[in-house]
């Protein structure tokens, strides 16, 4: 296909690139900010260098920001002793919407497995163990999905965090399988946390 | 009533381009030379519960060629109370896809709306070649009582693949062979209750009903070194076997080892050393008796897929089969050469003729043979 000029193909081939955009609908969304340059497409474009240039994962916790600290962990009132384990930054912000927890997060940025070769290393574990014992934290909240990575990842922190001197507790069962935290509407959510219990 | 297939539409799956066929809850037989597209018919059936069906085939091997454009089965599965669409489908370099009445839904929901249980003559050696033919046996039957024998036997195998990794890439990290012990254990416990859990109600319903196919003894034997089921026993236990496994870089205790011993009862004689025919009729008593337990529990007959079952049977087996299949009111799904071997059925069953024309399989409900 050599319908549109170089430069606009480039666009498109990165834009097809984005999760849920296949080649047809990057063609379609590039077409449409065309058509819309000066409201949407000059917009898009600036606040997306603005993002590039500042965003940057909090050197605590992994959730994303716009200053080494993100937010949460610059509020003082967030600091109430509990770390709310997530595996993925979209988990942290599904938590947030339900507006239910009043601590702190850690992001792991994944989880083990060994088949992906993915090892505790590659994930933030060791940090959750300093930021235990140097947080002064009383309870560990696991909030990880019901696959059987997320529960040997749970498994494994529980058993890495033992003998710390703090709960640690996951979120309820009724979270469905495989189903991600992503996913789940805020009452849900909420709920699979005021009914968290110890590992 | 029991649940029965009521329609079944194939498109570009193996030898059918496009079959559709109506049922209305009887016995189907299906008849027609060899190669005639008879099994792959049953298979299709067989897809319609969690796994890869009654030839262990992955999707892309079920592609019609030489089109090779993906495969679809349509099912509608009616019953008291119940009417539910199934259809899967599976375009090329694809996995399968599965859709519930219209929605997307994982493959595990199908065990708990149809229970299927089969046999094939792939089987015919079941008792004297290795043991996985026979845990697999086991658990199609385990999985038919107990849904969720699916679930366990799912997320034990997933940590025990991580786990063979670790030992395989000699990981040394104790507290991830703990988190994964600590979930194989609980699978693997659920799994091996629910296994002896199978096979007292197999037990039972063998002691309850006199038929004309032996009964067996069964016994499940686990090997060394595998504790008694106990989630706290099975993870001390892997634990324990860790440098063991090490050496030999996979896991070589747990249920996923794990053997069924069957004895022909009236004989005191192992399943090994019967006859080839004694064999076979063990593997229909225990289907048989599958599917008796399950009625008698749930008040409905599993679906039972009998690849070419009358082949092995004399003239009063075979008759005495098809009056225990009519009395239970199971649509049973059964294959052979010839009319005349279902004749005995008349119009208890419904009669399917299937033959091969110009490289597709075509079928069609005929009148039974006077
Ligand atoms: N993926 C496929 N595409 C086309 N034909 C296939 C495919 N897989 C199997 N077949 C054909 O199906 C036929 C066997 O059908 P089968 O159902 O086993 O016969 P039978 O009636 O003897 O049980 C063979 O001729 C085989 O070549
Ligand atoms: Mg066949
Ligand atoms: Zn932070």
């Amino acid at each position: 296909m050599t319908d549109a000029p170089k430069d606009i193909e480039a666009l498109i081939e990165v834009m097809a690139r984005l999760p849920g955009l296949g080649p047809r609908s990057a063609r379609r969304a590039v077409l449409h900010l065309i058509k819309k340059r000066g409201q949407l497409m000059r917009p898009l474009a600036e606040a997306m260098t603005r993002v590039a240039d500042t965003a940057r994962e909090c050197l605590n916790c992994g959730n994303i920001g716009t200053a080494d600290l993100c937010p949460i962990c610059s509020d003082e009132r967030r600091a109430n002793g509990q770390i709310c384990v997530v595996e993925d930054v979209a988990d942290l912000w599904a938590m947030e919407r339900g507006g239910a927890f009043q601590g702190r997060y850690h992001v792991l940025g994944g989880t083990l497995s060994a088949l992906d070769d993915i090892g505790p290393d590659d994930l933030r574990i060791p940090k959750l163990i300093d930021r235990v014992r140097g947080e002064g934290a009383t309870e560990v909240i696991l909030a990880l999905n019901a696959t059987v990575d997320g529960q040997t990842t749970a498994h494994y922190i529980a058993g890495e965090i033992e003998g710390l001197g703090v709960s640690v507790t996951s979120l309820a069962q009724g979270v469905p399988i495989g189903g991600e935290l992503d996913y789940l509407d805020d009452g849900t959510i909420s709920a699979a946390l005021k009914a968290r219990k110890t590992l | 009533m029991t649940p029965y297939i009521a329609n079944l539409s194939l498109s570009h799956f193996r030898s059918h381009r496009r079959t559709r066929l109506g049922f209305d809850g009887r016995p189907v037989a299906l008849y027609g030379p060899n190669g005639a597209g008879k099994t792959n018919l049953i298979e299709a059936v067989s897809l319609l519960s969690p796994g890869r069906g009654l030839r262990r085939a992955a999707a892309e091997e079920i592609i019609r060629r030489p089109e090779a454009i993906g495969w679809k089965i349509a099912a509608t599965i009616e019953g008291p109370g119940l009417g539910h669409e199934v259809e899967i489908t599976a375009e090329p370099g694809q996995p399968r896809s599965l859709m519930l009445d219209g929605k997307s839904a994982p493959q595990l929901a199908l065990a708990r709306l149809i229970r299927i249980v089969w046999l094939v003559p792939a089987q015919d050696r079941l008792w004297i070649e290795g043991a996985e033919g026979r845990r697999r046996f086991l658990d199609r039957m385990t999985l038919s009582f107990l849904p969720d024998h699916g679930e366990a036997v799912l997320t034990y195998e997933k940590s025990m693949r991580e786990r063979n990794r670790l030992l395989k890439d000699d990981v040394r990290d104790p507290g991830w062979y703990r988190a994964l012990e600590r979930q194989m254990a609980e699978a693997g416990s659920r799994i091996m209750e629910n296994r002896a859990e199978a096979l007292s109600r197999l037990s039972a319903a063998q002691d309850d009903t006199a038929t004309a196919f032996p009964a067996a003894d069964l016994s499940l034997i686990e090997v060394e070194g595998t504790p008694a089921p106990g989630p706290d026993a099975l993870t001390d236990a892997l634990a324990a076997s860790r440098p063991r496994d090490l050496a030999a870089g996979r896991t070589l205790i747990g249920p996923h080892r794990s053997d069924l011993a069957a004895t022909y009862r009236a004989k005191d004689m192992a399943a090994a050393q019967c006859s080839t025919g004694e064999q076979k009729a063990l593997l229909i008593s225990l289907i048989l008796a599958n599917a008796r337990a399950l009625k008698a529990e749930t008040g409905a007959a599993p679906l039972v897929l009998l690849d070419e079952v009358a082949a092995h049977l004399d003239a009063g087996r075979r008759a005495a089969l098809f009056d225990e299949i009519c009395a239970l009111g199971a649509q049973a799904w059964m294959t052979g050469t010839g009319p005349e071997l279902f004749a005995e059925l008349g119009d208890r069953a419904q009669h399917v003729a299937v033959e091969e024309q110009g490289g597709e399989s075509l079928a069609r409900i005929e009148e039974p043979s006077p």
